[in-house]
């Protein structure tokens, strides 16, 4: 076996293209997201590489783990710490960049010129151990469960350890003991007596007595005014909040007299 | 065509992998850059084992994979902690030990 089929080299030579693209989109893209999108193309082409040499068990683990599950870890982290996270330009080691660059190129031209010189035994081709096994997965199996067992075993006190550690590393110990509503209507009652502009009763929920459902519309207080407290900081922000139609006051006649004028007026406010 | 230039594409990526640790300041892209490593690493096991028609090279596959999935986990709970601290998941920004 020493040469690949059609198929395979034609795999081999599509698959490497897009797999040193992916690495190149990897290093040098400047949207963290996109720098995920890229190693999941590497991850992929390196399974369809798997499975093309006989690795059928390895090529299914690498869609499900690596493709699967770290990498929706790293967009999970990527979530919680924002994607917007800019690389600072400041270098702490002068002139890392631009040394980076030929040391890595020098590396890689030892590695490749070390097989280049190796002296290459003929391939052998793993067919006739899988089908001596009784398929991939079963002779991996074997392997695993006699010479590897021991190894096996660590691997699983490795994994506990590591889940433990995520959860003891992110767990945050409360230094101060929780504040009940009560001593927090007090606080904020205290601070109103100092004479700070502060909402004493608690915030009205958006939506209360409001003309629509939608989170972006502000309560309206007893006097029929909006609270635009009640709407989300972030669509504060944006400026997004919705509109209201003035409800008429109790001395006011004005139902029916201004019935089509409001219904123009609620069709401004849903638009 | 050769099964070694499986070799060769490894040892590209590998080299990129480590080119992409030295340049980016990110930790996420430093360390998304170091499982590209350990799956370069690991697409050179799968071709060793192919050329020498045994299954060691698969199972020492398996077990990288298994170390890099407890390493993530560990890895991203870190650069959480140190961003919460921070406010900044840099490299540079983590260069004291305390504080």
């Amino acid at each position: 076996m020493g040469n690949t089929g059609h198929g395979e080299t034609l795999l081999f030579w599509l698959g490497s293209i897009v797999s040193v693209l992916g690495a190149l989109g990897l290093i040098f893209s400047k949207k963290i997201v996109h720098a995920a999108l890229a190693l999941c193309s590497v991850m992929l082409c390196l399974a369809f590489f798997y499975m093309a040499q006989g690795a059928v068990f390895l090529g299914v683990v690498q869609v499900v783990v690596y493709t699967g599950a770290v990498m929706m870890l790293f967009l999970f982290v990527l979530m919680l710490i924002g994607i917007e996270s800019q690389d600072s330009l400041t270098e702490t080691i002068r002139g890392q960049r631009f040394l980076a660059v030929p040391l890595v190129v020098a590396f890689g031209a030892v590695l490749i010129g070390v097989y280049a010189h190796a002296n290459l035994p003929a391939f052998v081709g793993t067919d006739a151990v899988n089908a001596k096994g009784g398929g991939n997965v079963t002779a991996l199996a074997q392997l695993l469960f006699s010479r590897y067992y021991w190894a096996f075993e660590v691997s699983s006190a490795v994994l506990i350890t590591s889940a433990i550690g995520a959860m003891v590393l992110t767990h945050r110990e409360r230094t101060t003991p929780r504040k009940s509503q009560r001593e927090q209507s007090i606080e904020r009652f205290e601070r109103w007596g100092r004479g700070e502009r502060i909402q004493v009763t608690g915030l009205p929920n958006p939506g209360v007595y409001a003309q629509h459902n939608a989170v972006d519309t502000p309560a309206l207080l007893p006097d029929g005014s909006p609270a635009e407290v009640s709407v989300n900081a972030t669509l504060r922000g944006r400026d997004t909040v919705r509109g209201f139609r003035p409800l008429p006051l109790p001395g006011q006649v004005n139902g029916q007299v201004n019935g089509k004028q409001s219904a123009k007026q609620s069709n401004e406010v849903s638009q | 065509m050769n099964p070694a230039n499986y070799l060769y594409l490894s040892a590209i990526l590998f080299t990129l992998g480590a080119l992409g640790v030295l340049i980016r300041r990110n930790a996420i892209v430093v360390f998304m850059c170091i499982e590209l490593m350990l799956n370069a690493a690991n697409l050179a096991f799968v071709t060793f084992a192919r050329m020498r028609g045994a299954l060691d090279g698969q199972i020492i596959a398996f077990f990288t994979m298994v170390v890099a999935a407890a390493e993530v986990v560990v890895g991203l709970a870190i650069i959480i902690m140190v961003f919460r601290t921070r406010r900044s998941a840099s490299v540079d920004d983590a260069n004291l030990l305390k504080y």
